[in-house]
Order: structure tokens, then C-alpha cells, then sequence
């Protein structure tokens, strides 16, 4: 896949295209309002969905009488866990991750249990949203309610309440490394452990052993969401022929295809996924919720489409938050400052049903660190929340957001400048990993230079007259591929139109355009780009894991490529010459002799008198995703009176790999940024004892605002990735990982009390300011 | 022969065992050889035609993509881990 890697790969500021800061092709329609998105569809004939939901967060389901509602004038159908198959418990691949399709299902539609307040237990399709939203209110539910359990380190208990009588847990799976699935009958000892995992190099004790300092500390996080504006929404029309249609919002339309078919039992290829604008994912829409509760409502109601959005409350109280987290990390140093061992154990708030990022957090907790004795444990634990969903790096910003502190504590303790102790241990090529494998070319030192000089860490912070602090934290996530698909048709005017498959959320069609500008030598305004639904295009992953302008963006550079071998053909036809004495330089086609010359351009617009059109193709599956390393500075200060925090100045420092387009790795790296902020000093689900979420609006729900933030100067660091033919890594996820420590930081040096739990919110603030605990150093 | 490295929740099988030396040109000869030299490992890695869910397969310090059919050279480093996915 490397065979057409440019030699001029490394170098900045070399290409054409690549690196360049177009106007982004979806621009206008977005400002403008016009572009499409899920809510905006309305086939003829439509319908509107409404789900019940569940009023308690753990409880049996004796029955559910739907006669009432039935009768209501307007209702057309309605549909319960009866209506779709009991599919296998057992744990399945779904793009390389698990997936558990009778748990996806049951959380879609709840089967005998309701393990959530908000758990869907029926849907309606009625011919108005209000004889919908009636109707609901007619189905009668016969409930046994039970004792919920909210906190993993309750639900590990022996006397917890079971979620799960079924589930075949770390102990009885036959997968020592995947997560519980259900099985087919009661287990003896029944758990809400779904999994654990226990990973590490060297000897931790003789590593200890070793050590002249050594701390430990617990650190604890609530569930976040991802907080997209746009609700989810999908139509579906169950057409007459069994074929259905699917318009929704989503970071996947070929997962939608194939999960959708799943739960509902047919073949994936009577499933059309048709892929609109997408108001916000973050991880959050990489799974379904809607779709095939909206199919089966269109069959069961004679095939007319059926709308389902959510409000605003039911994406709170039914789809996927971060998890919440435990996490307790101890680490020992030599006297001359090396990290010589580290230990950490990791309890994730999975939901209602297994799969929390527990071991991705595990990965990532020392990842920026070269330590040779250490030892991770994580668990993963079902409780009565909704059932987790990526989030931004799963799982490492709850990781950073113990381990960073816990370096900043020792090089408190040490006397070392925070970002020289980091140095004095960051990882670099051929280090081994944690988990075992060795680093292969990263930029963590990279970016830690680079926050070293930056003139904001430079910079001296005024203190005396106000309680204000600085705070690093540095933070790693993996990025990830995946099977990619593009083709790209020449037009007549010179201009390329490219249908690719990958939606897009973050400006990424025009980061695949780039790549076909670059190879073709043309402007990235004459690439028009598309994204094509699960007819149009090929089979591509997920819009996750910061994968798309690695993988999409090498699919797209492949297709290019096609299209250029093609024209020197043609080329060599008009010119009647060997395709070997044509060569493509700079948007042209030139004979070897020098004496001939056409533009693509020129080309173009004689390609059907030369033997017809030319559409380039490609299909990639690609190794070599890069990962990411960033490093961010912030200053605070800290009202005593109210414990508020004010953001002062905050940097972000990122290795990008080559940035294919600078702005929008800039809006990566500053957005990422602020949903750690948010996540850092206000975010956090609040539950009733019941269970019952408390603050399910944006007005309870305090995301981070411009009023609470200031410029965040992102400082982008190209150390290119070599598995890649521009040297591009992600650059989404590993923003979002370093803000919690980085704030959590630099509270402590403004006001010289640690908090070691999120949010850290005004009134946790003033608590620790009251409090003024020391932290627990040995020996 | 490939230095395999053997995930912790494997070990009891091998006699606590972290690497050993394993003959095999692609993932599925390492699989089955490892499964001569320490019974009960095959099934906790891979069914009859793939690696199991959830699982990734690491050589050379890169997540790999063919499963069981993936090249291995008789220098490389193999890993198994519990696969990632992104947000």
C-alpha cells in the first residue's frame, strides 16, 4: 500500500493541495440552511413515532397492554420487543470492537427488563407527533420494580442488585478477552462484572521496591454526554418489495445497514442507509437507537414511512454517555526522577449492558510514559445508567485524569518542572507499551518541546493578588483504521466528482477532495465531493476512531491515482505513443520527448472521443493508523468566594501528523478542547437515588459556553505518520484527553488542594477550598 | 520462530509462561502450533475460521488486518489484545 508513497513525504510546505486552508465544500449550504439534515426528510405519506419509555431504572416487565392506545383514532401501530427476533447472546465483531446483538437490541427495545430510567419499552406511529405522544400515554405496564444500583463499586458487591441473571461473566467466558455476553440460562454465582482485564510488563513489586518516591491516590469521574445539538432522528419506510429505507443521523450509515438488518432479521441488503448532515457525534451515534424500532413501526403500519427524533430529555435519559469512572493509581520514581513502576486499577460504569472503553483506558493511562514494571487491571460493570457509548478517545480522558495528576504530584514533589519530568519519561520509537508491543514513530517528545517553548508556558502567571494556577497534563490516543471506499469520475469541464463513504462530521469531504486535488495537481475547488449511501459507494467504516482522513482521505488518494493512470492512456492514445513515454507532472501530461503537452483540463474534455469516461476507484483496508500525543497548558483563577474557575489562557499542543488542512485540525483540536473543559468543570449526569437523571435539559446539563472559555491556541506539531502516503494521523479524539488533569493542575497550584473527582465545579471547588487536604505522599 | 507474547488471562495455560517461541508463517500455523505446545490456548484466541470478537492481533508493534490468515515473519513479535474502537 506504501508503493506510491511521495518521496517528498516528509517535508512541509511541499505540496499543492495538502496542507492548504480551503473553503470547506459544505460551507455554504450550512450557513445558508439549506443542507439536509435527518429531521429534514419527509417521504409522502409519513408518520409520526413516538416511544414509551421507562419510568423506573431497574425493574421487571409483566405486561404491556397496548389496547387502549391501539384504539386511539390516528394510531397506525405499535410495536414492543415481540416484534423483533431473540437474537444470540453471544459476543459478535462489528468493525473489529464488540458488539452484543441481544443486548443492542434489548437496549433499543426492552425485552423483560427495564435496566434504566428511559429505557425504551414501546414505540407508536400515528398520523400527527400528539396523537403519537397520546397514545403512549394509553399503554398500560405492569411493572415489579427493584432495587437499582448505580455506582460500579456497589454493583461489584455480593449483595448487589443483579442486572443480568445470565450473564457469563469474566469467570464462566469462553473469550478470556472479550466482554460478558448473556447466556442461555441462569449462572450460580450471577455478577454485573461483564469483564476484566489484567495487562502489564516487568515486576511492579520489585519496580516499587525499587522507588524513592512513591504516591497513590483514587480519582473518580461521572457519566458525560456527548452533548451533540442534534438530536437523534431516523425515518425508515419498510417498503412493499421487504426493502427499507433508512435516513438518519448517524457517524456510520453502513453500521446502521448492517445493525438495522440484524435486529430486525433479514438480510443486509434489503437495508438502504442513506447518510444526511450530522449535527454532532463525538462518538455518541456510532451505534443505532431508533432505526429498526422506525422499520418495524413502517411495516406493522402498512408500509408507510415513520419518523422518530428524540427530545432533547431522551438523549440524556436513553443514549449513550461517557462512563463513569474509578480509578485508583499508584507510581513510583527513582531519585533521579525515572519512573520505574506503575500500578493502576480502573472500574468503569459500563450501563445497562457491557462494554464500557475500560480497556482503552487501560492502554492509554501510561501511554505517554516509558516505565518498565507495570500492572493495569480494569473492570468493566453493568448498573442501572444508560448503557455507555464512545465518547472522544474512549476511555482515556478518564485515565489522564488520574494518571496526569499523579505525575504533576510528583514532580510537585520532586522539584521538577513539570513538563522536564514528563520529558525525562516520555516514550519514543521502540520504547515498549504497557500493554506490551513497541512504540512505533510517535511525537510525544515532540509535543512536549513544543509546550516547553511555547511563549504561554514562557509566560509568567500573576499571582499574589489573586488565587491563580497553571496545570499541564499530557494525554495519548491510539486513532484507529478500517476499510475505506472511494471513486472519483472525471467530467467534461476538468472537474472530479468524488462519492465517497465516510460521513462527515469534522470537514472531512473535503479532506478526502484534498487528497485527490494533490495527486491530480488540480485545485481542491474542482473536486466536488460526496458522500454516497450504502448503494452508491462501497462498504466504509465508521466516521470514528479519527479515522477518516487516514483511511477515507488513502481510499481517495488511491482513487486519484486511477484516474491518473487512466489518462496517461489516453494520452498516449491521442498521442499515439506508449502509455510508458507519457508521464503526469503538475496537473499536466507530458510526452517523454518534451514536445507534448496536455492539461488535465485540456484531457477532460476529450475524454469520449479517446474511449469514454474515466472513473478512478479504490477500496483500502489499511495498517498503520498513527497515534496521537498532545500536551496542554492552562492558567486559571479561582473566585474564593464563589469557587468558580476562570479559564485564563489555555494552549493545546498536538501532534497531527501531516495536517491536511490546518483549519480544521485547529477546529479539531480547539473543540476537543472544549468539551474537556466542559467535562473538567461543570459536566456530570445527576442521579435520584432512584436512579432518575435530575438535569436531562442544557438548562441543568452545564455544557461549556464562549462566555466561559478564551481563545484556546491550538499549536499544531507535524511529526508525520509513516504508515500513511501524506503522513496523516487523527487528530479528533486526543484534544478531549488532557483537560481534566491540565484544569485539575492548575487548581491545585492556585489554590493548594487537589480535587481528585469531576466536575470540579464551583461548589466542589469552595468545598476543597474549606477542606485543605494534603496529599498522601510515602514515604 | 515468532517471539509470541502471551496475554496474562493465558498464562495459566502455559505455565505462567509471558513469551514464547512459536513456528508459524501466518497467524493461524501460530495459533495451532501454540496450541501443541500449551492445550486449551487455540480456543480462547480463535474459532475454526477466525480470530475471536474483540480480539486484536498485534505484529510488530501494528494492529493487524487479515486475522488468521495475517503473514508472520519468523522475527516477529506477536501480541493479542482487547481491541479498540474509536469516538
Amino acid at each position: 500500500m506504501k508503493k506510491d508513497q511521495p518521496k517528498n513525504f516528509s517535508k512541509n510546505g511541499s505540496y499543492k493541495a495538502i496542507g492548504t486552508r480551503p473553503l470547506r465544500h459544505d460551507g455554504t449550504d450550512k450557513v445558508t440552511g439549506h443542507a439536509r439534515y435527518a429531521d429534514d426528510v419527509h417521504p409522502t405519506g409519513l408518520l409520526y413515532g413516538k416511544i414509551l419509555r421507562s419510568p423506573h431504572a431497574h425493574a421487571i416487565i409483566k405486561s404491556i397492554n397496548i389496547k387502549q392506545a391501539m384504539a386511539l383514532p390516528g394510531v397506525k401501530a405499535i410495536v414492543t420487543s415481540s416484534d423483533f427476533p431473540k437474537l444470540s447472546g453471544n459476543a459478535a465483531d462489528l468493525e473489529g470492537s464488540l458488539i452484543n446483538h441481544r443486548f443492542l437490541s434489548n437496549n433499543c427495545i426492552a425485552e423483560d427488563k427495564v435496566l434504566y430510567k428511559g429505557h425504551a419499552l414501546a414505540a407508536v406511529a400515528a398520523t400527527s407527533p400528539e396523537v403519537a405522544n397520546q397514545a403512549t400515554n394509553l399503554i398500560e405496564v405492569d411493572f415489579e420494580i427493584l432495587d437499582p444500583v448505580l455506582d460500579p463499586r456497589e454493583a461489584m458487591r455480593d449483595n448487589a442488585p443483579i442486572l443480568h441473571k445470565k450473564l457469563t461473566s469474566l469467570t464462566s467466558s469462553s473469550h478470556v478477552l472479550s466482554t460478558g455476553g448473556l447466556g442461555e440460562k441462569e449462572t450460580t454465582k450471577p455478577t454485573n462484572v461483564a469483564n476484566y482485564f489484567d495487562f502489564g510488563i516487568g515486576d511492579v513489586d520489585k519496580g516499587f521496591a525499587e522507588a524513592s518516591v512513591i504516591m497513590e491516590e483514587e480519582y473518580q469521574t461521572t457519566q458525560v454526554h456527548q452533548g451533540y445539538i442534534e438530536p437523534h432522528s431516523a425515518t425508515a419506510h419498510w417498503q412493499n418489495d421487504n426493502s427499507i429505507t433508512v435516513w438518519s443521523s448517524s457517524q456510520g450509515h453502513f453500521m446502521v445497514r448492517e445493525l438495522t438488518a440484524k435486529l430486525l432479521g433479514i438480510s443486509e441488503s434489503k437495508v438502504r442507509a442513506i447518510p444526511l448532515e450530522i449535527g454532532g457525534g463525538f462518538g455518541g451515534k456510532t451505534i443505532i437507537y431508533l432505526e429498526p424500532i422506525a422499520a418495524a413501526l413502517s411495516r406493522k403500519a402498512g408500509n408507510l414511512p415513520v419518523k422518530i427524533v428524540m427530545s432533547r430529555t431522551e438523549v440524556f435519559e436513553a443514549t449513550g454517555p461517557a462512563p463513569g469512572s474509578h480509578t485508583k493509581v499508584k507510581m513510583g520514581v527513582t531519585s533521579e526522577g525515572k519512573l520505574i513502576a506503575a500500578e493502576a486499577t480502573m472500574i468503569f460504569a459500563a450501563g445497562a449492558y457491557p462494554g464500557s472503553p475500560v480497556s482503552a483506558a487501560g492502554q492509554c493511562i501510561f501511554a505517554p510514559y516509558n516505565i518498565p514494571n507495570v500492572r493495569i487491571q480494569g473492570y468493566d460493570v453493568v448498573v442501572n445508567v444508560p448503557k455507555a457509548v464512545a465518547y472522544r478517545a474512549p476511555g482515556a480522558p478518564q485515565a489522564a485524569f488520574a494518571s496526569e495528576q499523579m505525575i504533576d504530584s510528583l514532580s510537585t514533589k520532586l522539584g521538577i518542572d513539570p513538563i522536564d519530568f514528563r520529558l525525562l519519561n516520555a516514550v519514543q520509537e521502540g520504547d515498549r507499551k504497557a500493554t506490551g508491543p513497541k512504540w512505533p514513530k510517535i511525537g510525544c517528545i515532540e509535543t512536549l518541546k513544543a509546550a516547553k517553548s511555547h511563549n504561554h508556558y514562557k509566560s509568567s502567571l500573576k499571582t499574589g493578588v489573586a488565587l491563580r494556577g497553571r496545570g499541564v497534563a499530557s494525554g495519548f490516543w491510539f486513532n484507529v483504521g478500517g476499510p475505506a471506499s472511494a471513486h472519483a469520475s472525471v467530467n467534461s469541464d476538468g472537474t472530479v466528482s468524488l462519492t465517497e463513504g465516510s460521513p462527515d462530521i469534522g470537514g472531512t469531504r473535503t479532506v478526502a477532495a484534498m487528497h485527490v486535488a494533490e495527486v491530480l495537481g488540480i485545485p481542491t475547488e474542482d473536486v466536488h465531493p460526496n458522500i454516497g449511501d450504502t448503494d452508491a459507494v462501497g462498504y466504509t467504516s465508521l466516521t470514528g476512531g479519527s479515522s477518516v482522513a487516514f483511511k477515507t482521505g488513502w481510499a481517495s488518494y488511491e482513487a486519484a491515482n486511477d484516474i491518473k493512470n487512466q489518462l496517461k492512456e489516453r494520452a498516449a492514445k491521442l498521442w499515439s505513443s506508449s502509455v510508458d513515454e507519457v508521464e503526469y507532472h503538475d496537473g499536466n501530461l507530458i510526452h517523454k520527448s518534451g514536445e507534448l503537452k496536455i492539461s488535465f483540463k485540456d484531457l477532460a474534455q476529450k475524454l469520449n472521443s479517446l474511449g469514454g469516461p474515466i472513473v478512478g476507484r479504490a477500496t483500502v483496508d489499511p495498517k498503520g493508523a498513527g497515534g496521537a500525543f498532545a500536551t496542554h497548558i492552562v492558567d486559571v483563577e479561582v473566585d474564593p468566594d464563589t469557587g468558580k474557575v476562570y479559564i485564563l489562557r489555555y494552549t493545546a499542543v498536538q501532534d497531527t501528523g501531516k495536517a491536511i488542512h490546518p483549519t480544521y485540525v485547529e477546529g479539531q483540536i480547539q473543540g476537543g478542547t472544549v468539551q474537556g473543559i466542559g467535562w473538567a468543570l461543570n459536566e456530570g449526569y445527576s442521579f435520584s437515588d432512584a436512579g432518575h437523571m435530575l438535569n436531562s435539559s442544557f438548562l441543568d446539563y452545564r455544557m461549556a459556553t464562549c462566555l466561559d472559555l478564551p481563545m484556546i491556541e491550538a499549536v499544531i506539531v507535524e511529526v508525520p505518520n509513516p504508515g500513511h502516503p501524506y503522513g496523516v494521523r487523527g487528530v479528533g479524539e486526543v484534544p478531549i484527553v488532557p483537560p481534566m488533569a491540565a484544569l485539575s493542575n492548575a487548581i491545585t497550584n492556585a489554590i493548594g488542594v487537589r480535587l481528585t473527582k469531576l466536575p470540579m465545579s464551583p461548589d466542589a471547588v469552595f468545598t476543597a477550598l474549606d477542606s485543605h487536604k494534603p496529599e498522601k505522599v510515602s514515604p | 520462530m515468532a517471539d509470541v507474547w502471551i496475554p496474562s488471562s493465558l498464562q495459566k495455560y502455559t505455565g505462567g509462561l509471558q513469551q514464547i517461541q512459536v513456528d508459524g508463517s501466518t497467524i493461524r500455523q501460530i495459533i495451532s502450533n501454540l496450541e501443541l505446545l500449551y492445550p486449551m490456548t487455540k480456543n480462547k484466541l480463535a474459532d475454526k475460521n477466525e480470530i475471536l470478537p474483540g480480539i486484536a492481533v498485534i505484529i510488530d508493534g501494528e494492529s493487524t488486518r487479515l486475522g488468521l490468515l495475517e503473514p508472520v515473519q519468523s522475527d516477529s513479535e506477536v501480541h493479542f489484545l482487547p481491541a479498540l474502537g474509536g469516538g
